[in-house]
């Protein structure tokens, strides 16, 4: 390192050396130093802080794929793909409102299927572990065509919408059951002993004790299911409902642009995603009761 | 209260942990359960407090014969109170709302008439300043006496207490001890298993040994600890007040 540093030129050198004589000069005044000392303490802080890091690691794997980007062969056509903007903000509303239909209904569904799963009569728990099963071991793909052409149509429910959220949400309640059952589990016996011994109904025992403690155990799986209900939600596509992923393939396939038109899309449902993961995270902070 | 029991039996699959357990007890304050682990203490205080159903025989306080059916014991349940050796608080409430939650939920107080209830037991036992804290930030001896005082502040018939300070350290065993001294002088009935003999002898009015599931001597304290003819119980207390 000294070597490489005698080929400076002189000129900056002298400039350099000038500039750290000042600095370890005034470094040497108490204040002063003081005031370096406590930046510097500051600073170090703010780079260990939480958020901080997120911001750092997220500015530079956005810069790493801007730069990938730019290493595309060819141009970039986002003007094609501006001109149907709209066609982006109609499907992204359908999917938020979809998703958050389905997000409620999926999380009760999950509750009931959880309690059946835990029912001591076997015929209830018998018809909660078969609707596990099934749902989880089948595609959603083939769920919602099913659900869709064969039972919708059986009872004659014709709104796709209504279907497409219903499939969506009996498809991650499945997943919720078994995150939930889980929870409640985990929960000691003693707890419930505890709850029995001061009078509780089972009802009240649930309601008051268990299910806030395993509320609090489940949450951060919770919000991974639901994550991913939000990017399963691009299947109901199949079922010619015009949400987010659907728009920007046809965007594609009217602009031949295909990076432009995915883009955005991935954009899109980090909007969506990213606000309900701080949320669970904000949720788990706010329920936690441990030391 | 008076306690009957005849011919109690507990089964646990081919366990038999209680065995035809009778005992009839006098006009008394407090009963103290002794004996050694694994002897059906435990077993027995939890049918007393109507948390299991024996596989046989009864239960009667006073005139009241316990009933069978998970319906009628909650019944049963609301009008006493159980203490349990590892508290079991409820760990996402602070200490208050444990305290509240059964006036509320079970035996109908408005939120405010619960919270004006618990001032003064919290004050008197001084856990005022920690009320607002949830199980996990207080001591032992602290969680033991919130949970003596949620057993409490619904003014139970009487009390059960299953060995309450087996989890806790010597220190915080006084301040709990303490205070159920203190429910034998302000006169509410209870029946106690417990290790900690000296303190047994001195607030029982009777004494009840339990080993392999049945009573091997009963009594007034004094009898028990020094005149029982069994010689199960002679060597147990010879083994503990050594």
């Amino acid at each position: 390192m000294t070597k490489v540093k005698t080929r400076i030129p002189i000129v900056r050198k002298k400039g350099l050396l000038a500039a750290f004589g000042f600095i370890t000069e005034t470094a040497k005044r108490p204040a002063t130093g003081l005031l370096l000392y406590i930046s510097s303490r500051t600073l170090y802080a703010i780079s260990m802080s939480r958020s901080f890091a997120h911001l750092i690691v997220a500015t530079a794997v956005t810069c790493l794929l801007v730069l990938a980007c730019f290493q595309v062969p060819g141009d970039w056509n986002w003007s094609g793909v501006w001109e149907y903007r709209q066609k982006f903000i109609s499907g992204w509303l359908v999917t938020l409102g979809l998703s958050l239909a389905a997000l409620v209904l999926s999380v009760a569904i999950g509750l009931v299927v959880a309690l059946f799963l835990g029912a001591r009569n076997p015929l209830i728990e018998a018809t909660g572990r078969i609707y596990v099963e099934i749902i989880r071991g089948t595609p959603l793909l083939v769920q919602l065509l099913l659900g869709f052409y064969v039972i919708a149509n059986a009872v004659g429910i014709e709104n796709r919408f209504v279907v497409g959220t219903l499939v969506l949400a009996a498809f991650s309640g499945a997943y919720m059951a078994e995150i939930f059952r889980g929870g409640l589990n985990a929960i000691p016996k003693t707890q419930r002993d505890s709850a029995r011994a001061i009078g509780l109904t089972q009802w009240q025992s649930f309601r008051l004790v268990i299910l806030p403690q395993a509320v609090r155990l489940v949450l951060p799986a919770i919000a991974g299911q639901l994550v991913s209900l939000i990017k399963d939600s691009s299947l109901l596509s199949v079922i010619a409902i015009s949400e987010f992923t659907l728009n920007a393939r046809e965007v594609n396939s009217f602009t031949y642009s295909t990076l432009e038109s995915y883009v955005p899309l991935a954009i899109g449902y980090l909007m969506l995603t990213l606000p309900l993961s701080a949320t669970a995270r904000w949720l788990e902070s706010s329920f936690s009761y441990e030391r | 209260m008076r306690l009957t029991i005849k011919d109690l039996t507990q089964t646990f699959g081919t366990t038999r942990v209680l065995d035809k357990l009778s005992i009839e007890t006098g006009m008394v304050n407090s009963l103290v359960l002794v004996g050694p682990s694994g002897g059906g203490k435990s077993t027995l205080l939890r049918i007393l407090a109507g948390l299991d159903i024996p596989t046989r025989g009864t239960v009667t306080f006073d005139e009241t014969v316990l009933q069978r059916d998970e319906a009628n014991l909650r019944l049963y349940r609301r009008t006493i109170g159980t203490v349990f050796q590892s508290y079991n608080l409820f760990p996402h409430l602070s200490a208050r709302e444990n305290l509240i939650l059964p006036l509320v939920h079970v035996h109908g107080f408005s939120r405010d008439d619960a919270i004006a209830r618990v001032e003064e037991p919290l004050r008197r036992f001084q856990l005022h300043e920690h009320a607002d804290k949830r199980p996990a930030e207080l001591s032992g001896g602290q969680n033991q006496r919130i949970a003596i005082l949620r057993a409490m502040v619904v003014r139970p018939k009487r009390l059960f207490l299953d060995e309450p300070t087996s989890a806790l350290d010597p220190e915080m065993t006084a301040e709990v001890l303490d205070m159920i001294e203190g429910l034998k002088d302000s006169g509410t009935d209870f029946v106690l298993v417990t290790h900690a003999m000296n303190f047994a002898r001195r607030v029982a009015d009777e004494v009840a040994f339990i080993g392999d599931g049945k009573v091997l001597s009963h009594g007034p304290s004094k009898t028990v600890f020094e005149n029982s003819k069994n010689s199960r119980v002679t060597s147990f207390f010879e083994q503990v007040l050594r």
